[in-house]
């Protein structure tokens, strides 16, 4: 692309990187600041205590369960919409957006209000003896509720330029539809279903405002690891709460580097295959756009 | 193509006519305090609370600004912030520009001292040790006690759940701990003993949430526990709320003196010019008519002569467990004894 | 899609009831009990919820930090875009991923740099009332609204390529009427759709806020947070009230966005 050719490099380019240095890298360098104030045994014994592993195990056990269940329902939900008609798909189509666009304290307080001991779907659990709310199921099912859509838009767009006739092929040939969805199917999804994953867990793991009102909050069982931070603060412990933080932007960073690269291998991958001729989109996926912890 | 000149041009005018009223607001804001203009003046000042004095301060509030306009022909506002007592202390030492505190312990206010925004000397510059009001530690159970809750010893018994507040985070969730910790050292007669008693109930708590009202609404809305662990003013404030339920307070026979000081911050009345305000606010709040207000919001008046039905009991104080410095270091700080009773 | 050879009607039965059953049970249920929570004392004290003097302030004040923020990032998003789209450079993926970064940080830890910075001991201290005020909810809304219009700008622009702007320049064009003119029209739908998510989710910021806002009734509470306030004050029914404004808000949002794909789709044959 020709640098000079076409004007405005140096204008648009500057005001770029004014813009994120002022807005995203000088407020992150207080973390790396603050926690810098700490010796690395320090950050160690505060990264290592049992309450900060309990958070994280948590929060990372909790993502990936919850970004596994929306993986299966967000396939089976994209698959729906896609391969079938019947009567509301339109509507659920246009309502998968729905968590990306909900304020996560509504989702929080309108999901303890449902799956909670008295709620509408949770009394019927809780008289099995299990509870909705205040437990890990409950910052499970949060998790669940933001992270389908991401698999559903990711899958969807693959699911739709996929040639059936590929399939037909197979069958014609003596698969069964079971053996021809194994194995053409999901071949060709598996690049989506894994970036949708990855992005629901990667929402996930920073999730607060919805997890801390159905979580209970309790150290060591339902605290979440932005809970931990939160505490930290409200404790005068800067320091402590900055190395946590830290942690945690660091391994959600990584996270997002490495599902940046894999959509760009995959994008690659594509290229290289024969498909029938496709408009090039002007509108990103959505899941691209809206990764994001409220 | 035109569509999209007029489109950004919008963008423009909309961005500009906001930026606009933010500065207005800006320098309105900047304004407060010293609002001088001929013979009304008006004072704004802000109190940072703890999280269940909503209520009680929107009331005297209230009466307080009717009682100054009648003498001092000032009309002064005020500001509310309500939130964990902890929390909020952190929150005024880090900026947010309090005339006034009203926390739920000493220790808090105390970190506000230390961090240089208030005198040291707070506490002897008003009377009773700067509380106009007290309160106490109490139990909420269920229609018809069917665990049949009286004592703190209660709590304890196998299918007894009991809700309480992070005591991190929460001033009424350390008054609640150091309730049960004077139950346990008068039981046992030893701060070990004390310590098993302490750790026992936190093991009944399911829940715990980061302020008292958060307990609250977890016991009262969401059903959770058997007993509520809570301010005594909370627990009056939640059988009003949710009368269809008919939940009963159980006052065990001994219980914490639960001292919630009030204080002016020295360094934001004097930026502000409201310093005499806030003096006057606080001093209203231990007269007659603040005293009635206080009772009827169930909270423990210190005037002898305000008739308050809240029933007798024996009541320890902070004193008798060491003072403020002492269990905060001992229990609450960073691998203090509640830390070593929650890892497990 | 009907197609020759396909499942069985009894797999496909199925399927379609598993995930119009998941939906219902986890995405409609939840929104119903707002909204049942919300009228289960009549409509006269919703309507009082939402008109208190709090709540309206609530109301006002959302609308200026979004107001502020969705201007501010649709700016950088077209510089961004620029830059980003139309020239190589050496450090050009890492710009990429930086814009990304909102993405990685956690609500609470927003909030917390930002105190950090800006607070009574942050390494930016001034007499300035930035933290615990409206300023400080407006930096913190704004940090988290980066990434999104930049995000559907950027591939916009990649796939429509240089060639318009091109032929505009050697036909004589200014850079800026190029600019208004050939490339902005061009983007019309990504920057609308990446201004409405940013937008929504400007108007929804509750983790961040929560921690720089000072929650002080009737001035830094933007709509989330009195939602809260309401919720820990016993008043449920109000606190769902409130919170049926934003659901509404988000349905809107969500057909805003079917709209604007809509058009893009018929703009593009």
């Amino acid at each position: 692309m020709a640098r000079r050719a076409l004007p405005g490099f140096g204008l648009s380019l500057g005001v770029t990187l004014t813009y994120l240095g002022l807005l995203v890298v000088i407020p992150l360098s207080t973390i790396v600041l603050k926690t810098s104030s700490l010796t690395w045994a320090q950050f160690w014994t505060v990264v290592t205590a049992p309450r900060a592993v309990a958070s994280f195990a948590l929060s990372l056990g909790a993502s990936l369960v919850a970004a596994a269940i929306a993986s299966v329902f967000g396939l089976i939900v994209a698959w729906v919409l896609v391969r079938y008609e019947f009567p509301g798909r339109g509507l659920i189509d246009a309502l998968v957006d729905l968590p990306f666009a909900l304020p996560t304290a509504v989702a929080g307080i309108a999901l303890t209000a449902t799956w909670g001991s008295t709620g509408v779907l949770g009394r019927y659990l809780h008289a099995i003896g299990v509870e909705g709310a205040y437990s890990r199921l409950g910052i499970v099912i949060a998790l669940v509720f933001l992270g389908v859509p991401f698999v559903v838009r990711t899958v969807q767009p693959v699911l739709v330029q996929l040639d059936p006739r590929l399939e037909e092929a197979a069958e014609t040939l003596g698969a069964t539809r079971l053996q021809a969805f194994v194995r053409v199917v999901l071949p060709a999804l598996r690049p989506a279903i894994v970036t949708g994953f990855a992005l629901a867990f990667s929402r996930a793991l920073g999730e607060y405002g919805s997890v801390v009102f159905i979580s209970g909050n309790m150290p060591g069982k339902t605290e979440i690891a932005p809970l931990l931070v939160m505490t930290k603060l409200e404790q005068f412990d800067y320091s402590g709460a900055t190395a946590l933080a830290l942690v945690m932007v660091i391994s959600s960073f990584a996270i997002l580097i490495a599902i940046n690269s894999f959509g760009r291998r995959s994008r690659k991958r594509d290229l290289h295959r024969k498909r029938p001729p496709e408009e090039r989109p002007t509108l990103p996926p959505p899941a691209t756009i809206v990764r994001g912890h409220v | 193509m035109r569509r999209a000149m007029r489109l950004t041009k919008f963008h423009g005018v909309g961005v500009v006519s906001l930026l606009a009223t933010v500065a207005c607001n800006g320098s309105k804001s900047a304004a407060n305090g010293d609002g001088k203009t001929s013979d009304i003046k008006t004072v704004e000042l802000l109190n940072v609370s703890y999280d269940p004095t909503r209520e009680l301060y929107v009331e005297l509030d209230d009466a307080f600004a009717k009682q100054y306009r009648d003498t001092k022909h000032v009309t002064v506002t005020i500001k509310q912030s309500h939130g964990g007592s902890g929390k909020q202390a952190r929150s005024v030492i880090d900026g947010l520009e309090a005339d006034v505190v009203s926390l739920g312990l000493a220790g808090d206010i105390d970190a506000i001292a230390d961090s240089g925004l208030l005198a040291k000397d707070w506490q002897t510059r008003l009377p009773e040790h700067s509380t106009p009001y007290t309160s106490t530690i109490v139990f909420l159970v269920r229609k018809g006690n069917p665990k049949a809750v009286k004592d703190w010893g209660d709590l304890v018994k196998d299918d007894v759940k009991v809700i309480a507040s992070n005591p991190k985070t929460s001033g009424g969730a350390r008054w609640a701990y150091l309730g049960a910790w004077g139950h346990g050292k008068k039981t046992s007669g030893s701060d070990e003993g004390a310590k098993a008693f302490v750790k026992q109930l936190y093991q009944h708590v399911p829940v715990l949430d980061s302020g008292a009202r958060g307990s609250t609404t977890t016991f009262v809305e969401r059903g959770q526990g058997d007993v509520l662990l809570s301010w005594e003013n909370e627990a009056y404030l939640a059988q009003d709320q949710a009368k269809d339920q008919g939940f009963e307070i159980v006052v065990p026979p001994r219980s914490i003196l639960a001292e919630p000081p009030v204080a002016v911050v020295d360094r934001v009345v004097a930026k502000h010019g409201t310093a005499e305000v806030s003096k006057a606010f606080l001093e209203f709040l231990y007269t007659e008519p603040a005293q009635e207000i206080i009772a009827k919001n169930h909270y423990r008046p210190r005037s002898k002569t305000v008739k308050s039905d809240l029933p007798e009991l024996e009541l320890f104080s902070i004193d008798d467990l060491g003072g403020w410095g002492v269990v905060q270091k001992t229990h609450f700080a960073d691998g203090g004894v509640f830390d070593a009773i929650y890892t497990k | 899609m009907k197609r020759a050879v396909g499942e069985t009607p009894w797999v496909r039965r199925s399927l379609i009831a598993i995930a119009v059953g998941f939906f219902v049970l986890f995405m409609v249920v939840p929104l119903g009990v707002v909204f049942a929570i919300a009228v289960r004392d009549g409509i006269a004290p919703y309507l009082a919820a939402i008109t208190t003097p709090d709540a309206k302030s609530a109301i006002k004040l959302t609308l200026l930090v979004a107001g502020i923020a969705v201007p501010l990032n649709i700016g950088f998003g077209i510089a961004a875009a620029w830059s980003l789209a139309r020239f190589k450079f050496p450090g050009r993926r890492a710009l990429l991923t930086l814009i990304d970064i909102p993405f990685a940080v956690s609500p609470v830890v927003v909030g917390m740099m930002f105190i950090l910075l800006f607070g009574a001991h942050g390494y930016l201290h001034s007499s300035h009332k930035i933290v615990f005020a409206v300023p400080g909810i407006v930096l913190a809304t704004t940090f988290v609204t980066i990434p999104f219009v930049a995000r559907a700008l950027i591939p916009a622009l990649e796939a429509r390529g240089p060639e318009q702007e091109l032929a505009a320049l050697t036909l004589g064009a200014s850079p800026w009427q190029t600019f208004w003119r050939v490339t902005l029209p061009g983007l019309r739908w990504p920057l609308a759709y990446g201004a409405i998510l940013s937008t929504a989710r400007a108007i929804g910021e509750f983790g961040a806020v929560s921690v720089v806002s000072g929650h002080i009734r009737g001035e830094t509470n933007t709509v989330p947070l009195h939602i809260e306030i309401l919720y820990n004050d016993f008043q449920y029914q109000a606190a769902f009230a409130v919170a049926t404004i934003l659901v509404v808000l988000a349905l809107a949002t969500v057909v805003l966005q079917r709209v604007v794909e809509w058009r893009a789709e018929r703009n593009r044959v």
